[in-house]
């Protein structure tokens, strides 16, 4: 007996509790953040005196090494003020980054869905029928996560804050390497291009959900064809967009760095999230008897893309890493630098979350099968790819300033209370079966022969 | 000892599957069951004992990973350190990332190998070997089933004659001795 799914309550308590513990963590975060140079120098100052820290008195003695610098007495002060500028501007760009990166997170995760949607269709799978109307739940999120980032994209150009250097003119005249880019680094044109990305993957988004409800009342061919033909489509402006969305909204953070795998680095983890959101999220239905024509070879098998596609990130950032880390060419490995120095733990922690530990547990095809041990590894694979998107934001925006305060957890919450309560309501308007779908019972029948 | 068995011919694998299913269900012994290619439950339908080989492989995956790690020591720590890149190689562990690369080589070297090799090994194959399938067209598109004949021969044939053998031939084991 098909059931399906009713919004309820609980997840509504749930989600809105969420939402408000967030915007008490950003708020205070916000609060808290100095808003002119010199409050930012007595934040620092009371810092050092409140705590014999390492990594404070390192920062003591780098700024005596810049006042010691062989520029001479009058660039001495100079270099004095232009340190606390810089410092003031990292902390003031703490709250904002604490926001951008759970924003840019959870888009990326619905974008992931959407991909993975996608490439369902093109490759006309009969196995994952029975996931599709979970699958377009989770991409409901995405017009308000882009529109998220959008907004503070926004404010980074009105100047409420500094994440991105090269939208601010008195930087870039004095600075060769931006100015070179600037054809392709400006205002207008990076929200032109946004504003493309954007509505390239809201308008298939909402056509494939058109057409896949248009579908569960009748059974013609034609509708799945078309299905195909947008879905293939699709997966070829994706592929680009998606590619320049990284460089735009990521990797333009460090506007002298580049790297050129990094649309495929940014696809793998986004790729990964949101297959085990996916897999968390329909577990937890079945839990509650929505899925009942889930069986555990579908179970089985997302684990197996969770594995594997765990392991094609761990692929690419290895990639990355090695030949940066081999070459040493300055302009190019000052970003590991910045990551291994000040970011030690989480840069390889995140490592172990995303590729040690999913690879270990579920490599044994039973573990696969096994609801807990599954919502486990998500959980973790979720976790070290929110880890994963800090650590490509926060060295640039906030150097070694960061932490985990009540902004960056806040930020989390926040979006976190969003993005459940968006996607269950989206699950909750449609059918939970696509029973239209011409491979529906391959997909309710799908079995793995080695499963019991 | 006069024992005697049964080879039970086959044109379907679905009629196969059944039958194995039936005759295990009456309890007569399957001592082998030939076909063209891997017909998939058939070892569940046997009540065969899950295969091990992945505990195998696990273990000759990280035999290579082992393995892969004391070589590069030796090359390029040990016997003959070079500069390369303006990164003297004087410590493992310092240029571990440059043998990452082998590192996952060695171990899907060693592991698929040595897996393919206790496959031949445990399946009883090797080189110049004569094959041991009883009927020449379990090669082509014919399935064959060596089984037991059961308390009564007469009633286990109708039975696989029912479940769709195409032939059953009854085998004397004491001439193939001879």
């Amino acid at each position: 007996m098909i059931k399906d799914y009713k919004f309820s309550n609980k997840i509504k308590t749930f989600s809105l509790s969420l939402i408000i513990i967030g915007i008490l963590g950003i708020s205070y975060g916000f609060y808290s953040a100095p808003s002119n140079v010199e409050e930012a120098k007595e934040m620092i100052a009371n810092m050092s005196h409140g705590s014999d820290h390492g990594g404070e008195s390192d920062h003591g003695g780098e700024s005596d090494h810049g006042g010691e610098s062989d520029h001479g007495g009058e660039s001495d002060h100079g270099g004095e003020s232009d340190h606390d500028k810089h410092v003031f501007n990292q902390l003031h760009n703490k709250p904002w980054a604490a926001v951008y990166v759970p924003a840019l997170f959870f888009m990326m995760i619905s974008l992931g869905v959407l991909a993975f949607y996608a490439i369902q269709r093109a490759s006309q799978a009969g196995w994952s029928i029975v996931l599709y109307r979970v699958m377009e739940g989770i991409t409901g999120y995405l017009l308000l996560g882009c529109i998220t980032v959008l907004i503070i994209l926004g404010f980074s150009a009105l100047d409420f804050n500094h994440l991105f250097i090269w939208m601010d003119p008195e930087v870039v005249a004095h600075d060769r390497i931006i100015r070179n880019k600037v054809g392709y680094l400006n205002i207008p044109f990076f929200f032109l291009r946004a504003a493309i990305y954007i509505t390239g993957w809201v308008l298939y988004r909402n056509i494939s959900r058109r057409l896949s409800l248009q579908q569960d009342n009748d059974n013609d061919i034609s509708i799945h064809k078309k299905l195909f033909r947008f879905s293939a489509g699709f997966l070829v402006f994706f592929l680009v967009s998606e590619s320049m969305m990284s460089w735009d909204w990521i990797m333009s953070i460090d506007p002298h760095w580049f790297s050129t795998l990094f649309g495929w680095y940014v696809f793998a983890g986004m790729f990964v999230s949101g297959i085990t959101t996916i897999t968390l999220i329909t577990i937890y239905l079945k839990s509650q008897n929505y899925l009942n024509f889930i069986n555990n070879s579908h179970i089985h098998d997302l684990a197996k893309f969770m594995f594997g596609v765990s392991i094609f990130w761990a692929y690419l950032w290895f990639s990355q890493f090695m030949l940066i880390w081999y070459s040493n060419i300055p302009e190019e490995v000052t970003y590991f630098i910045t990551r291994i120095e000040d970011y030690n733990l989480l840069f390889f922690g995140m490592v172990v979350l995303n590729l040690i530990f999913p690879l270990i547990v579920l490599m044994n095809s039973d573990f696969k099968k096994t609801n807990f041990i599954v919502i486990l590894t998500g959980i973790v694979i979720i976790i070290g790819h929110y880890l994963d998107v800090y650590n490509m934001i926060m060295p640039s925006a906030v150097g070694d300033m960061w932490s985990f305060g009540p902004a960056e957890i806040g930020g989390f919450l926040f979006f976190l209370g969003i993005f459940i309560y968006i996607v269950f309501k989206e699950i909750s308007k449609a059918p939970i079966l696509a029973k239209g779908d011409p491979y529906i019972e391959e997909s309710k029948t799908f079995q793995y022969y080695n499963l019991d | 000892m006069s024992s005697k068995s049964l080879h039970v011919l086959f044109d379907d694998d679905d009629n196969l599957l059944d039958a194995v299913k039936e005759i295990v269900k009456n309890k007569i012994y399957i001592n082998e069951v030939y076909t063209p290619f891997p017909v998939h439950g058939l070892d569940k339908a046997m009540k065969l004992k899950p295969t091990n080989i992945s505990i195998a492989t696990f273990i000759y995956g990280c035999i290579g990973f082992t393995v892969s790690i004391l070589m590069m020591n030796y090359i390029m720590i040990a016997d003959w350190p070079q500069d390369i890149g303006g990164k003297p190689s004087f410590s493992y562990i310092e240029n571990m990332p440059a043998f990452v690369p082998i590192m996952f080589e060695m171990t899907v070297f060693f592991a698929a190998h040595l897996m393919v090799i206790t496959f031949y090994l445990r399946s009883r194959l090797w080189p110049f070997k004569k094959a041991e399938n009883p009927h020449p067209s379990t090669t082509d598109d014919k399935f064959l089933i060596d089984m037991e004949t059961g308390p009564n021969i007469s009633k286990t044939k109708t039975m696989l004659k029912k479940l769709g053998a195409i032939s059953v031939e009854v085998i004397n084991n004491e001439d193939d001795e001879k």
